[in-house]
């Protein structure tokens, strides 16, 4: 048996030993990987930084409220043979020619092994995932219309991402490595801004860590800032050339970190240190 | 081998079997865990567990089963060792008292003492002055008042998996503790149904081939409406009096159905104890509406949900006149509506912020004859969601 890869996350994806681990088994075991996590702390990216390591090619496939789980295994475009059998346009008799691959076909059919991306699999309906699991399994569908097989010539790397909000079918997570993404301690977090913003002055960026961990533990938050909207900040205040970051109601660009009038309602009431009222 | 952990895991309450068990098996075969606890439990957690809810479960059973072979001595002698060597270095920033200390412990000594606790010791140990452990007085252990103290382990970088796993910072993950808003919304979310309606913007695929083929070939495009939820609902909220502990639970419901998106139509109406002739639109009993009103304009195919606890004096259900408003229509027993009610609609049921443990013997015990009742309880509140799909199983307990 040939020793498995290793995944030790790319320049600028940072991970750590968990999640080291679950890609390598994933990879290993060749199994999807479910990635969970709060908005902003990297599920995307992670499949890219995984690419990136693979040196290979990725697949996305964003899943919506209204995808099907037969978008993503191939559809066939009845209005465009019906209309060219009455016109007498294209080859009407090879129906090859109105089958489209969805991403998880291109993925199948693909001759050296991709990572595929499924993006939010929490979006779309309640039994989306359970309509996936043959094919993830198995990694062959057949076309009905012509009777064929689409076998996966190598097995794609599954990555599929879920907000970590919605119960997903329990058939569906038994088939997976899960991961779970913590938000990022401090001198990770630390390292992670340092990998997007180099060459930063380290007191504003302590400074400004201090302050966003401040926020992030207030009370009586909807949406916590998260990964995502800390480099964003960073950036905001490095470009405005700010050189002190303190904690007060005057803190540059809090819109960056708090996107929801509740939330900067919920920091001016911390921050003057009123009472607690119920909400 | 890792076998008996899997059945800690499930005594744990982690919902593992044999196709996690065989998977673990397969990574440490290839040697995914490089042969160490650490990516033991790296490995373990990404292919046992498939849901945060179970990372604190899945902790806790590490700990149990694997706590105090982690060779956690060995390293901690060495950490021990080497403070000293440091501290005899810098003697001279220490205070007289720690100066003493290290004078007074012959390294040996310390070593054996130092063994010795750790022995004794099961547990994990915080604040004390004697085991080994954090913020206390003793000299093992770190973040204690003893200047700097031996510092023991937790030092900055990589923890070990004991350490992670004894953290416990997947706790606020777990389900069977709260039930926020997002939760409830997902279950509600099992309540759905879809009919087609609107629009004609689909492709009758089916519908086309026919006409086409009556139509001799010609092509005709026939369109349907897409297929649309189609479910409405009727949430009837008990407020005020017995119900004012619940305020907070009742307002994340509030919230949670209104974000309920996936309903055609959503009608709240609110009742004190029980309801009688008329229910309310808002919270402070303004604008009432007629229970018969409803029942008209609302038809069999509206589900009926009524939160509340069900807990009132035996005359308000039972007798005529037993409203404790005087502006309620008195001529039936609150039970009476509450049976009209039920007869009405197709599927209805009751969700009681009381704990099932309370259901027996009072007033709860009487509305239960009427309506399926279920606690208001994530678990609760998804069967109670499955029940409203399946509507009028059988025919009610007489």
């Amino acid at each position: 048996m040939q020793s498995p890869t290793r995944f030790k996350g790319t320049a600028s994806y940072l991970t750590n030993e968990a999640l080291e681990t679950a890609v390598d088994c994933a990879l290993a075991l060749q199994k999807p990987l479910l990635v969970r996590g709060e908005p902003g702390t990297g599920k995307t990216l992670l499949a890219e930084a995984v690419t990136e390591a693979l040196d290979t090619e990725l697949i996305t496939w964003h899943v919506k409220s209204t995808t099907r789980a037969q978008e993503g295994l191939y559809t066939y475009d009845t209005v465009q043979r019906l209309y060219d059998s009455r016109f007498g346009d294209g080859d009407v008799k090879n129906i090859r020619h109105y089958i489209k691959l969805g991403p998880l076909g291109r993925a199948f059919s693909s001759e050296k092994r991709v990572v595929l991306l499924i993006d939010e699999v929490d979006k779309a309906d309640i039994e989306f995932p359970n309509d996936l699991l043959h094919e993830l399994d198995r990694m062959r569908f057949r076309i009905v219309e012509t009777n064929e097989d689409v076998v996966a010539k190598q097995r794609p790397v599954v990555i599929i991402t879920s907000n970590a909000e919605k119960e997903l079918p329990d058939a569906f997570l038994r088939r997976c490595v899960f991961h779970f993404i913590d938000f990022p301690e401090k001198d990770l977090m630390t390292r992670i801004v340092d990998v997007h913003h180099p060459k930063l002055d380290s007191a504003l960026v302590e400074q400004a860590m201090d302050a966003f961990y401040k926020i992030r533990n207030m009370q009586r938050l909807r949406k916590r800032p998260s990964t995502s909207e800390l480099v964003d900040w960073i950036h905001m205040l490095k470009t405005m050339g700010v050189k002190d970051v303190k904690l007060d109601k005057n803190l540059p660009f809090l819109g960056t970190l708090l996107k929801k009038e509740q939330d900067l309602v919920a920091y001016a009431d911390q921050l003057s240190g009123g009472a607690r009222w119920r909400s | 081998m890792f076998i008996p952990f899997i059945y800690k895991l499930r005594q744990y309450g982690v919902p593992v079997g044999t196709q996690e068990a065989i998977a673990l098996a397969r990574a440490m075969a290839m040697g995914l865990h490089d042969s160490s606890l650490d990516g033991f439990y790296y490995t373990a957690r990404a292919l046992l567990v498939h849901n945060e809810g179970h990372l604190d479960a899945f902790d806790q059973a590490f700990l149990s089963e694997y706590r105090g072979i982690e060779g956690k001595h060995v390293q901690l002698k060495q950490e021990l060792l080497d403070w000293l060597k440091d501290a005899k270095l810098r003697i001279q920033d220490l205070s007289a008292e720690e100066k003493a200390l290290v004078e007074s412990l012959d390294l040996d000594e310390l070593k054996k003492l130092f063994e010795e606790r750790m022995n004794e010791q099961k547990e994990r140990h915080d604040r004390g002055n004697k085991w080994v452990g954090t913020a206390g007085t003793s000299q093992f252990g770190r973040a204690g008042k003893e200047g700097e103290g031996v510092r023991v382990g937790g030092a900055g970088g990589n923890r070990s998996a004991v350490q992670v796993a004894d953290a416990r910072k997947y706790r606020p993950y777990r389900s069977d503790l709260t039930l926020d808003v997002r939760q409830m919304e997902m279950a509600l979310r099992r309540l759905r149904m879809f009919h087609r309606e609107g629009a004609e913007e689909e492709l009758d695929l089916e519908g086309t081939i026919d006409a086409t083929a009556k139509n001799v070939g010609e092509l005709e495009v026939v369109t349907q409406p897409p297929s649309r939820p189609n479910t409405r609902v009727i949430l009837m909220m008990d407020v005020g009096g017995s119900m004012d502990p619940y305020v907070e639970i009742m307002s994340r419901l509030f919230s949670a159905t209104k974000k309920a998106s996936h309903w055609k139509e959503l009608r709240t109406y609110y009742f004190h104890n029980c309801v009688y002739g008329r229910v309310y639109k808002t919270e402070r009993f303004d604008d009432p509406v007629w229970v018969q009103d409803l029942m008209h304009e609302c038809g069999r195919h509206y589900k009926l949900i009524i939160v509340g606890d069900a807990l009132m004096a035996p005359y308000e259900l039972m007798r005529q006149g037993g409203a404790i408003s005087l502006n309620d229509d008195n001529a039936l027993p609150g039970i009476a509506w509450l049976m009209q009610l039920q007869q009405h609609f197709k599927s209805s049921v009751w969700l009681n912020t009381e704990p099932p443990a309370y259901w027996d013997g009072n007033t709860i015990a009487a509305v239960r004859q009427v309506f399926e009742m279920f606690p208001l309880t994530l678990e609760g509140l998804t069967q109670s969601m499955q029940h409203l799909n399946r509507g009028k199983a059988s025919t009610r307990k007489s």
